[in-house]
C-alpha cells in the first residue's frame, strides 16, 4: 500500500509584526496600584507577555496584540480603569475582499499549519458576494465514507492535469489505438502561483519552488526565476515561457513536467516550439477569466491545447479591462464548465483557476464550480506578512495594486529567509489540505476529483433564498432603516 | 468555603435519595425517575452582572471638576448616579444603565444638569469591541439585561436582530415595518398561551407539554461546567421545559431534575446506559450537529479531566473523538432500528432525532418521521456552542432559516406535518428569532448560545484554548468554573425565559393570536428586507 499523502507542518512563528485585533487598552491616571491587579490574573498572560507592566503609566495606550477580548480585566479592575477597543491598525489591513480577518487567519495557519478552530458558533455575515453565497453540502446518514475525517479511510486530494480519454480504443487484434496516457498527478488541488501584482525577488520564487516540492505540487515561476531551481526541483517547476526565453531555458524545459504560456496570437506556435524541446511537457495556457474565456478555450482545444489557467482578478472577478470587474469566479467558471460539458470536452480539458483564492473554502468552492484545481497566489504573500495594502500602491491597467521594489513591506519578499518562507507556505497549505478534507469528509466524498462541478453538492444562495423565502413579500431595507 | 472544597462538592453526586421520596414519585402510569425531584420557583429575582464593572453601551466619565453636589443623582432616572446617605462623594457611575444620547435634551440628562460640566457620555469602546455581525454588541448587552432583570431590553439596545445582513436579520414581522396595515390586536390582559405539546404521533405514549416553545440544547459536561449544566436544568424545571445532557454522559447531579432532562445518544455513546435512558421523558439521537455538520466531535485531552473521564467511561487525559456518523446506521431502516431500540428500553419516552441541514434535509425529516421519531430537531449550520473548525461553521450545510420552511413545506405536502413536532436550533438568538422560526414553520426552538451569553459569555470564542472559557462558563477548570455560582446561573436563565415569554406574548397579542401554535407556518405575517430594488407588485401591504 502506498504511503498516505501527509504534509509535515512545523511551527514557524512569524518574524514580522503581527497586528492583533484587540490592541488598545486605555489607561486613566488614577490607577491605585492595588495588589489585586487584573493584569496579573489575565488568563492568557497577555500583559506580561507584552511587557505592559513596565510601560510608562502616563502613555495614552498600550497595544496588546495577543488579547482575546474576554474583557475579564475590563470588568474586574478594582477601579474600572481599563478599556479594550478594536485596534485601528487591524482595521486598516486589507480591504473588502482580503479582510483583516482573512489576513489574520492566514497568518495563524502559516504559523503552525493547524486549521482554525473557535467556539461559540459562526460569527460573520449571513452571506456575501462570490464564494460567500455558497454553502457546501453534508451527508446526514447514508454516506460512502464510514469513518469521516477521524477514521481509517483515506480521503484523496490528488488531481490529474492533462486530457483524460473517455474510453480506450483498440484494433481488432487487440492493439491499443489510444495514445499513451500522459497525466501529471499532483497531491493537492493547488499549485503555487506568482502573486499577480507584485514585483518579487528571486528568493520568494525559490521558496515557492521548495514548498511545491515538499507539497508534491507545482510552483509557477517566471522563466528567469526558474534558473535557480536545482535539477531535482525541476519536476516541481512550471516556468512561464515567452518566445524570447526559450534559448535560455533549454535545461529547465527538459527537466520540467509542465510549462505555461500566456495567451496571445502566437500561443499555438509557441507551444509547438516547447513540445519540440520536450515532447512530454504539459503546456498550460494562461488566460484571463473573461466572458470570452469559454470560446477561447474551445478554439485552443481545437489546436491541441488542453490545459488552461483562468486568471481572475485579486478579488476573484473577471477582468474586463480598465480595472472593471465582471462576474465572480462562482458564476463565470460555472459557465465555462457548463460549456465544456455540453461540448462533451470536459474530461479532455483541465481548468485551473486563480485570483481571489484567499481561504481553504474558496478552493473547495471553486472546484465545485467547475475547476479541476486552483492556483494560489496572494495568500502565499499574506502568509509571509503581506497586509494586502490596498491604497498605498499605484494601480495597473487592471486596477490591481502594484507593490514596488524597495518599499517597506512587512512581507520582506526581497530579503525573506528562504527556509522560513518555505515552511510558512507549507504550513498554510497543510492547514488548507486539512480543511479540504473536512469539507470532503462532511460530504462523504472520498476524493477531490469527484467534487469537480458537483453543484448538486452545494447550496447556492440565490436558489435557496427563492425556495425558502420566495413566498414572503419583499420590502426595501431602506424602509426599515429610515 | 475554600475553592477546593467547593469544587469537590460541585463534582460529587448529592448522595442517595431518601427511600420515602422515591416511593412518593411512583404515581400515575408512566414512571421515569426514581430520584426525588427538586422544584425550582418560577419567579423573577434580580441577578446582576457578576463582575465588578458591568458593561454598558455607553461610558459615563466623571472628571475632577465634580463637586459631589448630587444633582446628577436627582436628574438621572435610570440609576446611573447614586450618592448613598451618609456618603460625602457620589459613587462611580453605574454606566451600564446609561441610555446614552437619548436623554440628552431632557431634564433627565446628567450631562446637561451638572453645574460643573464634570460629566461626559461616550460610546463604550469595550462594548464596541465585543460581539460580531451575528451577535452584535447590542444583542449581547440586551441579553444580559434580560437575564439580569427578567424584562425585555430597553429601547436604546437593539435586542431583536443582529447585524449579519441576512436570515433572521433580514426578516421582520409586518407590524415592525412602517407602511403595513396593523392587524387587530388583542385587548390588554388577554391570556396568551406559549405552551407546546410534543407528542403528535398518537401512538399511546404520554403527552409532554412545555410552557415555552423553547428548550435548552445539548452541552456536555466537559465542554461546559457543572454549574452551567445545572443552571440550565434548574431553569428548565422552573419553566416546565427541558434541557439536554449533550453527549458527554448523564451527570449524577442532574438526577433531581430528571423529569426535565433530555438524554442524548450520540455517536460516541459516552456514558449511555439503559438506566440513563429509562429515567428521562425524552431521548435524543444526535446524528449531526450544526456547528460541525458531517464531522465528528473532538474533546481535547486537556478537557478530559478525571471527572469528565469517569462520566464518559474513558481514560482521563486522552482526547476523545465522537465519530461521524453512527457506525450502526447505514440506512433509514437502520435508523428505525435505533429508534425502536430506545422505545423498547423506555416504553414511555418520546424520541427526538437531531439532524443537521444538508440539501436533502426535507427527505431526512420525512425518513425520521417514518422511523418513529416524535420530534425532528433541525440544527442549522450557524449555531453551536462548542469549539468547531471555522470552515465547518461558516460553510457546511444550510442555515436554519432556510431549512425550516423547506422541511415544513415538505412535511405538509407529505400530509404528516401535524403528526410530528418540528424543533429548530442553530442561531436562535432572541425571542424574535424564535417567533420568526415558528412563523417559518417550526413548532418550537432549541437554544444554546443565548444561554451562554445570559451567563456572561462575551463570545470571545476561546472556549477551546488552554484552560477553557475565561469567563468560567465552558470550562471544567476548578478555578475558572467557580467564578459563577449555581444560584446565580439558574436565576439568570429563569429571568431570560421571563423576558422571552413577555416578548412572545406581546408579539402574539399584536398579531391577534392567543396561542403560539397559531403562528406556525404563517409566513404571510413576515416580510423580507431586500437590498435589491423591489417592485411595488412584490410588496403586499
Amino acid at each position: 500500500m502506498p504511503d498516505r499523502y501527509h504534509i509535515h507542518t512545523v511551527a514557524a512563528p512569524a518574524w514580522f509584526h503581527r497586528v492583533g485585533k484587540f490592541a488598545n487598552v486605555d489607561w486613566r491616571e488614577d490607577c491605585s496600584r492595588c495588589s489585586n491587579c487584573v493584569k496579573l490574573r489575565c488568563l492568557y498572560d497577555v500583559y506580561r507577555h507584552e511587557s505592559a507592566f513596565n510601560r510608562d503609566p502616563l502613555a495614552e495606550g498600550a497595544t496588546l496584540d495577543e488579547c482575546k477580548a474576554c474583557l475579564s480585566c475590563v470588568q474586574g479592575c478594582t477601579k474600572g480603569l481599563l478599556d479594550v477597543s478594536v485596534n485601528p491598525e487591524y482595521l486598516d489591513m486589507g480591504g473588502e475582499y482580503w479582510t483583516p480577518a482573512v489576513i489574520l487567519t492566514t497568518w495563524n495557519q502559516a504559523d503552525n499549519g493547524r486549521i482554525p478552530v473557535s467556539g461559540a458558533g459562526y460569527r460573520g455575515r449571513f452571506h456575501g458576494p462570490g464564494f460567500d453565497s455558497i454553502w457546501t453540502d453534508m451527508s446526514e446518514i447514508v454516506r460512502p465514507t464510514r469513518d469521516g475525517i477521524h477514521g481509517r479511510e483515506y480521503i484523496s486530494t490528488s488531481v490529474d492535469i492533462g486530457p483524460k480519454p473517455l474510453r480506450l480504443e483498440f484494433t481488432p487484434d487487440g492493439r491499443m489505438l489510444t495514445p499513451p496516457l500522459r497525466l501529471l498527478e499532483i497531491q493537492l488541488p493547488v499549485i503555487l502561483d506568482m502573486p499577480a501584482w507584485k514585483e518579487q525577488g528571486a528568493r520568494l520564487a525559490g521558496a515557492r519552488i521548495a514548498a511545491a516540492m515538499e507539497l508534491k505540487t507545482l510552483a509557477v515561476v517566471r522563466a528567469g526565476e526558474a534558473v535557480q531551481a536545482l535539477p531535482r526541483q525541476l519536476p516541481s517547476v512550471v516556468p512561464i515561457v515567452a518566445a524570447e526565453d526559450i534559448a535560455n531555458c533549454q535545461d529547465i524545459l527538459e527537466g520540467a513536467r509542465m510549462a505555461q504560456v500566456k495567451d496571445g496570437p502566437d500561443v499555438v506556435a509557441l507551444a509547438g516550439k516547447l513540445r519540440a524541446i520536450n515532447d512530454e511537457l504539459m503546456i498550460a495556457v494562461r488566460l484571463p477569466l473573461s466572458p470570452a474565456a469559454a470560446e477561447r478555450i474551445l478554439a485552443l482545444n481545437r489546436e491541441g491545447l488542453k490545459v488552461f489557467q483562468l486568471c481572475a482578478g485579486q478579488q476573484g472577478c473577471e477582468k474586463l479591462g480598465n480595472g472593471r470587474r465582471g462576474r465572480h469566479i462562482k458564476d463565470a467558471l460555472r459557465e465555462v464548465h457548463g460549456r465544456l460539458v455540453t461540448a462533451g470536452l470536459r474530461d479532455e480539458i483541465t481548468l485551473i483557476v486563480s485570483g481571489g483564492i484567499a481561504l481553504a473554502e474558496h478552493m473547495a468552492k471553486a472546484i465545485i464550480c467547475g475547476a479541476d484545481l486552483v492556483a494560489v497566489d496572494t495568500a502565499l504573500l499574506v502568509a509571509l506578512g503581506c497586509r494586502v495594502c490596498r491604497d498605498a500602491h499605484p494601480r495597473d491597467a487592471q486596477g490591481e495594486a502594484q507593490c514596488g521594489l524597495g518599499e517597506l513591506c512587512p512581507a520582506e519578499t526581497d530579503s525573506v529567509d528562504r527556509d522560513y518562507a518555505t515552511q510558512r507556505m507549507v504550513n498554510l497549505m497543510g492547514a488548507w489540505h486539512s480543511q479540504l478534507i473536512e469539507v470532503l469528509g462532511a460530504m462523504g466524498i472520498r476524493e477531490v476529483r469527484r467534487l469537480r462541478g458537483e453543484v448538486g453538492r452545494a447550496i447556492f444562495m440565490e436558489d435557496i433564498e427563492k425556495e425558502a423565502f420566495g413566498d414572503i413579500c419583499r420590502v426595501p431595507r431602506s424602509q426599515v432603516s429610515a | 468555603m475554600s475553592t477546593s472544597n467547593a469544587v469537590v462538592q460541585a463534582l460529587v453526586p448529592a448522595g442517595p435519595p431518601e427511600p420515602e421520596a422515591r416511593e412518593s414519585r411512583e404515581s400515575g402510569e408512566a414512571v421515569y425517575s426514581d430520584w426525588p425531584q427538586e422544584p425550582v420557583a418560577r419567579e423573577i429575582r434580580l441577578a446582576p452582572d457578576r463582575y465588578r464593572n458591568a458593561l454598558g453601551k455607553y461610558k459615563v466619565d466623571r472628571s475632577a471638576a465634580c463637586a459631589s453636589c448630587g444633582r446628577c443623582t436627582e436628574a438621572c432616572q435610570y440609576g446611573v448616579h447614586s450618592k448613598p446617605e451618609g456618603y460625602a462623594f457620589v459613587l462611580r457611575p453605574a454606566d451600564n444603565f446609561c441610555i446614552g444620547p437619548a436623554c440628552a435634551d431632557t431634564a433627565e440628562s446628567c450631562v446637561a444638569q451638572c453645574p460643573h460640566q464634570a460629566l461626559t457620555v461616550r460610546p463604550n469602546p469595550s462594548a464596541q469591541a465585543m460581539g460580531d455581525p451575528r451577535w452584535s454588541s447590542d444583542l449581547i448587552l440586551s441579553t444580559w439585561h434580560e437575564a439580569s432583570t427578567g424584562r425585555p431590553a430597553p429601547p436604546h439596545l437593539e435586542g431583536r436582530t443582529g447585524a449579519s445582513g441576512g436570515g433572521f436579520d433580514s426578516l421582520r414581522f409586518k407590524f415592525e415595518v412602517p407602511g403595513f396595515e396593523a392587524r387587530p390586536s388583542l385587548p390588554p390582559g388577554t391570556e396568551i398561551d406559549t405552551g407546546l405539546d410534543l407528542n403528535h404521533r398518537g401512538d399511546g405514549r404520554p403527552q409532554i407539554h412545555i410552557d415555552l416553545p423553547v428548550y435548552g440544547g445539548g452541552m456536555s459536561f466537559g465542554s461546559v461546567s457543572i454549574h452551567t449544566i445545572l443552571g440550565k436544568a434548574r431553569a428548565a424545571v422552573a419553566w416546565n421545559t427541558f434541557t439536554c445532557t449533550g453527549e458527554g454522559g448523564y451527570h449524577d447531579r442532574l438526577r433531581p431534575y430528571d423529569d426535565h432532562v433530555i438524554t442524548q445518544v450520540a455517536t460516541g455513546l459516552f456514558g449511555v446506559r439503559e438506566d440513563t435512558i429509562q429515567r428521562v421523558r425524552i431521548v435524543e439521537f444526535k446524528y449531526a450537529q450544526g456547528a460541525k455538520p458531517g464531522l465528528g466531535g473532538h474533546l481535547l485531552g486537556d478537557k478530559n479531566t478525571p471527572a469528565v473521564a469517569r462520566m464518559r467511561e474513558a481514560v482521563a487525559g486522552n482526547a476523545l473523538f465522537s465519530p461521524f456518523p453512527f457506525h450502526s446506521v447505514y440506512s433509514v431502516e437502520d435508523h428505525k432500528k435505533h429508534v425502536d431500540w430506545i422505545k423498547e428500553v423506555n416504553p414511555h419516552c418520546l424520541v427526538s432525532v437531531k439532524v443537521s441541514t444538508p440539501t436533502d434535509v426535507d427527505m431526512v425529516a420525512v425518513g425520521s418521521y417514518y422511523a418513529g421519531a416524535h420530534i425532528i430537531h433541525l440544527d442549522g449550520s450557524y449555531g453551536g456552542t462548542g469549539a468547531a473548525p471555522d470552515i465547518a461553521k461558516k460553510n457546511i450545510a444550510m442555515p436554519i432559516e432556510y431549512a425550516v420552511p423547506k422541511v415544513h413545506k415538505f412535511l405538509v405536502a407529505e400530509g404528516i406535518r401535524d403528526k410530528v413536532t418540528l424543533i429548530a436550533s442553530g442561531g436562535i438568538r432572541t425571542a424574535y428569532d424564535a417567533l420568526k422560526t415558528i412563523a417559518l414553520g417550526a413548532d418550537g426552538v432549541v437554544v444554546g448560545t443565548v444561554e451562554m451569553v445570559a451567563l456572561g459569555c462575551v463570545r470571545c470564542a476561546c472556549c477551546e484554548s488552554g484552560r477553557g472559557c475565561p469567563r468560567g462558563i465552558a470550562s471544567t477548570d476548578p478555578e475558572l468554573m467557580m467564578q459563577m455560582s449555581l444560584d446565580w446561573a439558574s436565576q439568570r436563565l429563569i429571568n431570560l425565559n421571563f423576558a422571552w415569554r413577555e416578548e412572545m406574548a406581546d408579539a402574539l397579542a399584536r398579531l391577534g393570536m392567543t396561542s403560539i401554535r397559531e403562528l406556525r407556518g404563517r409566513t404571510d405575517l413576515l416580510c423580507y428586507l431586500s437590498d435589491d430594488p423591489v417592485s411595488p407588485a412584490e410588496v403586499t401591504l
